[in-house]
């Protein structure tokens, strides 16, 4: 049995014949393997899945720090997505609302006679006392069973208090991950925000990044390499990101996609309406980070950035050539483990790789089929029901900000050699017997700690005390255990220093008791009274 | 920070803003941690099981394990009866708890699924395995009344009373962490009690590491003792607002007299449960327990012009407000704003009753409130000190306050879970955090020539 039987042999029949398809073992022949993803999670399986809402609500509007986020439902949802997930964001005027939970606080009358006109009141209450510019609206499940039309709410609230208002059907039910509330935010963020800003496109190196959340300052640390080579960042998708920027993103050049799997429809659909290209970046480990600001750089042809691109390259890795020499030397030959969202289990491969770390197992909550295997696959994979129940947008051409692009010839080049339009997905990298695990759950998590015995484990908090009480270290890599930035130079040397922490932190040697080892009690053999003994005779 | 906060006061019909309770069902799924080798079970979508797996992982740094029946549209059109079938089969199969205790969302709720029946139908229980369940909609009350709505679960299910009582007691812990669990049992130890304590987090929730993985430590309230509270001779329910329900519930299925008493956090409480156990074991109070009473009250008294008469905030759960009002108006401070979530007016009797008691004015007792508006309050009228959950950081520091941190959810400190605040024992260490937080404010705010060496 190779180590993917044995995961497997476990399950019952109804079991197996799902989750085999969501195991893939990798070798180095070169040839495409495909894996079941985005489909449903088997019921009663410990999942680390979360819902449409977690991805709407809690992944990417939450970040938007000059919008009141009002979670139309019972009170846990917006609860539990308040403060939770680490995105950094700056006010400048301090008025952050980040740091608020919005409610609608349904009761049993609310579920029994319609949840509208409570809606309604919660929006009037919250112009009165927080006179937002924008508020979206980010219905629960039971919204959506009730018939809430909170697009009709939304669109009286615009009538009426002269505020945008967007709503979102994001009901936890809907799909099957975090993903498909992904998907509404991007729909709803395109429908009604992008765009709406009267700002011209008439800037040289603008560019929006997309799918950065900010975890841990991560977005504040590229955005500060890509200022100093001379970029314009006209917004971030959306960490510390605001209604105020991205109203406006139509105007940037280039779209920089750092998570493919959360915000690719909005990368695809601005291409479409506004002509703005798009290109996948990792600013997750020190030759990613490189090869992406070369990329960028290579998109724009320009030699000044040309320039202060390698400029700031070679003085990033100035400063961080030492730490960067102590901690390869420590970490080499360690290896991993990593389970995570949609796209971090993938970067942070690289960057375990620029410290001579082997990852022999990863995988993914909630990615889908071109997140694992390029989006070569795209045309191929087959929607489902739970799929096709979220709205596809399809947007048209927009004259007013329409852009020229690059040259056809410069377009086609870059496409050759850049990841211009591409992301190779997570398979490429991996090979040699490792596996890859879709929709993780919590018995296939115990298996692969016993089977390939990591050095360090890195998931979510759901994962990281029954991994770290199995004798494993393990790292939180959606809120990096609090720590952070690990973007770009300084944060690989910051997420090396935090990984070496964690797999040599002292304590790990006090597990076992001396008294496992060492006899507490003495004796001779032969001699009937023992030490201790003797007084009790 | 809290820059939007207004002072000014309005009347908010609708809007819940930074809230101080959450929702029923992570209340269930902690009370069913309690309970030995079982399996919590989350009858909804998965977000509801991943956000309280999450919170709970959160406050206990622990692993905190359930499942779901992972809904999705279809489940909301045709029932969820078929995901939970699917489910059991699969948790008995794969992680084989002993019972799966099934907590219902508002999802469920909202599609009326009925689990009384899908329970009954169920065809793939193995044998001596078994599954229970309570409806928790979130709706309505807090996560303080699904965890005795699940408590009432398992005593429907399970309690039985036998011809002859067991000559035991019932311990209703209350919605407390596993170090308060510990000191009740320790402390009904030393007065010689034969207690069944449920539930009983203990041991779960709090243990230790050893190198290898246990999904069920040993700790928890077993199965048989949850049967055998229907032939205890009575139970104490502390923490009565989140107690009585479930100790009225196996006072109706078996005829088990109760006992209401306040969460034994400060002196009174804490005697009074002694006494209460002293009379139900007819031992007397044994020296070694006399003498923390006698320890803690002389450090209140060594330390009093420290807080006497300073103002406190106290916001969290109803029965831990409570209790921690009653332990500082003990030391002689004021409680001037005391706030729970929870929607339970009784709350606002019992702590109106505790100021009159001592002759305290002045004071503001709210349920059904929230954060914001304890912000108002304060930035109105300040205090001297905050005691309560995390959430109330972001106050502390926008009004520089110092915050002890008490109640559920903790989620930006350690250890606090595996320390108690009820018992003598108890009420010395919130005494110290209290008394440490204002004293390093002082020393913190003092100018050179008012620094003191000795306090």
């Amino acid at each position: 049995m190779n180590e993917r039987e044995k995961i497997l042999d476990k399950y019952s029949a109804r079991v197996f014949k799902n989750r085999k398809d969501h195991i893939v073992e990798l070798d180095d022949s070169g040839m495409p393997k495909q894996i079941a993803a985005n489909s449903r999670s088997v019921p009663g399986l410990m999942v680390n899945r979360g819902c449409c809402y977690a991805g709407c609500k809690g992944v990417v509007l939450g970040p938007l720090h000059d919008v009141v986020v009002l979670t139309h439902g019972p009170i846990g949802c917006g609860y539990y997505s308040w403060g939770t997930r680490r995105n950094k964001g700056r006010a400048e005027d301090g008025r952050n609302f980040m740091q608020y939970c919005f409610s609608t606080d349904m009761q049993e009358p609310d579920i029994v006679f319609g949840g509208e006109k409570k809606l309604k009141q919660a929006i009037k209450e919250i112009v009165e006392i927080f006179h937002p510019e924008c508020i979206m609206i980010c219905s629960t499940c039971p919204v959506g069973l009730i018939g809430d039309d909170t697009s009709a709410v939304a669109k009286w609230a615009e009538e009426t208090y002269k505020v945008k208002c967007v709503a979102y059907s994001c009901e936890g039910y809907k799909g099957v991950s975090q993903s498909a509330g992904h998907h509404i935010a991007n729909n709803g963020l395109m429908k009604h925000i992008i765009g709406s800003g009267n700002a011209k496109p008439d800037k040289k190196f603008a560019i929006n990044i997309l799918g950065e959340y900010n975890i841990g300052g991560d977005g504040w640390e590229s955005e500060r390499l890509l200022k100093l080579i001379g970029y314009e960042v006209i917004s971030v998708f959306t960490g510390d990101g605001s209604y105020e920027k991205i109203k406006n993103a139509h105007v940037a050049n280039l779209n920089l996609l750092q998570c493919h799997r959360s915000i690719s429809y909005i990368a695809e659909m601005m291409k479409t309406k506004y002509n703005i290209d798009w290109i996948k970046i990792n600013f997750i480990g020190i030759d990613e980070t490189i090869r992406s600001l070369r990329e960028v750089a290579a998109y724009f042809n320009d030699p000044g950035i040309n320039a202060r691109t390698e400029e700031v390259i070679a003085s990033e890795l100035e400063e961080i050539e030492e730490d960067r020499a102590y901690y390869r030397e420590k970490l080499t030959g360690k290896t991993a483990g990593i389970f995570v969202g949609g796209s971090r289990s993938h970067h942070y491969q690289n960057l375990l790789a620029d410290f001579g770390m082997k990852t022999l197992i990863a995988g993914y909550e909630f990615a889908h089929r071109d997140d694992y295997e390029g989006r070569e696959v795209i045309p191929d994979i087959k929607l489902d029901a739970d799929t096709k129940n979220i709205e596809q947008l399809t947007v048209e051409p927009d004259n007013r900000y329409y852009h020229l692009s690059i040259d056809k010839e410069h377009f086609d080049a870059l496409k050759e050699k850049t990841d211009l339009e591409y992301y190779a997905g997570m398979f490429k990298d991996m090979g040699d017997g490792t596996i890859t695990i879709d929709d993780f759950n919590h018995y296939e998590t115990e298996k692969l700690l016993e089977l390939f015995k990591p050095d360090i484990f890195y998931s979510g908090i759901k994962d990281k005390y029954m991994v770290q009480k199995s004798g494993t270290p393990s790292r939180q890599m959606h809120s990096y255990d609090y720590s952070g930035p690990y973007a770009c130079f300084k944060g690989a040397i910051n997420f090396a220093r935090d990984t070496y922490m964690s797999i040599f932190t002292p304590a790990w040697n006090y597990i076992t008791p001396p008294w496992y080892s060492k006899p507490t009690l003495e004796g001779r053999i032969g001699v009937e009274a023992i030490a201790g003994g003797e007084q009790n005779a | 920070m809290l820059d939007a906060t207004p002072k000014e006061v309005s009347e908010r019909k609708a809007l819940r803003v930074n809230p101080c309770k959450t929702c029923q069902p992570v209340g269930a799924m902690y009370a069913a941690l309690g309970v030995h080798r079982c399996m919590p079970h989350s009858h909804g979508s998965q977000g509801c099981c991943s956000y309280h797996r999450t919170f709970l992982a959160r406050h206990f740094k622990e692993p905190a394990i359930a499942t779901t029946s992972s809904f999705t549209e279809g489940a909301c059109v045709f029932g969820g009866g078929s995901n939970l079938k699917k489910a059991v089969k699969n948790i008995f199969d794969i992680y084989d708890p002993d019972i799966i205790a099934v907590h219902t969302t508002c999802l469920s709720e909202t599609i009326g699924d009925d689990l009384n029946s899908y329970i009954q139908q169920l065809e793939n229980v193995p044998e001596g395995k078994i599954v229970v369940h309570t409806n928790t909609p979130s709706y309505s009350g807090s996560h303080v009344t699904g965890f005795g709505n699940m408590m009432s679960g398992f005593i429907k299910y399970l309690s039985k009373a036998d011809a002859v009582k067991n000559g035991k007691i019932g311990i209703f812990p209350g919605f407390v962490n596993p170090g308060d669990m510990r000191e009740m049992k320790r402390i009904a130890g030393l007065m010689k009690t034969d207690y069944i304590m449920f539930p009983d987090t203990s041991g779960v929730l709090d243990a230790p590491i050893k190198g290898h993985y246990e999904m069920y430590p040993k700790g928890g309230t077993k199965i048989e003792e949850i049967v055998a509270l229907g032939s205890c001779e009575k139970v104490l329910a502390l923490g009565e607002l989140t107690c009585a329900p479930p100790a009225i519930t196996l006072k109706s299925k078996c005829d088990v007299d109760f006992d209401s008493l306040p969460l034994p956090i400060g002196i009174e409480a804490t005697d009074k449960y002694v006494m209460a156990l002293s009379h139900f074991a007819k031992t007397e109070v044994p020296t070694a327990l006399e003498d923390e009473r006698g320890q803690l009250v002389d450090v209140i008294l060594d330390a009093h012009p420290n807080f006497d008469k300073k103002t406190v905030a106290i916001y969290g759960d109803p029965d831990t407000v409570l209790g921690l009002a009653s332990l500082v108006l003990e030391m002689g401070m004021v409680p001037k704003y005391l706030l729970t979530g929870t929607p339970n007016e009784e709350f606002v009797k019992k702590g109106q009753a505790l100021l009159d008691k001592f002759g305290v004015e002045g004071c503001k007792v709210k349920a059904n409130g929230d954060l914001f508006e304890l912000h108002q309050w304060i930035k109105n009228d300040k205090v001297d000190l905050m005691i309560g959950t995390t959430h109330g950081k972001y106050i502390a520091r926008a009004e520089d306050i110092p915050l002890v941190r008490a109640g559920f959810p903790i989620l930006d400190r350690y250890v606090h879970s595996y320390m108690p605040l009820v018992g003598y024992r108890g009420a010395m260490r919130l005494l110290e955090l209290i008394c440490n937080a204002l004293m390093d404010r002082r020393d913190r705010d003092a100018k050179d020539e008012d620094f003191e060496l000795v306090m």
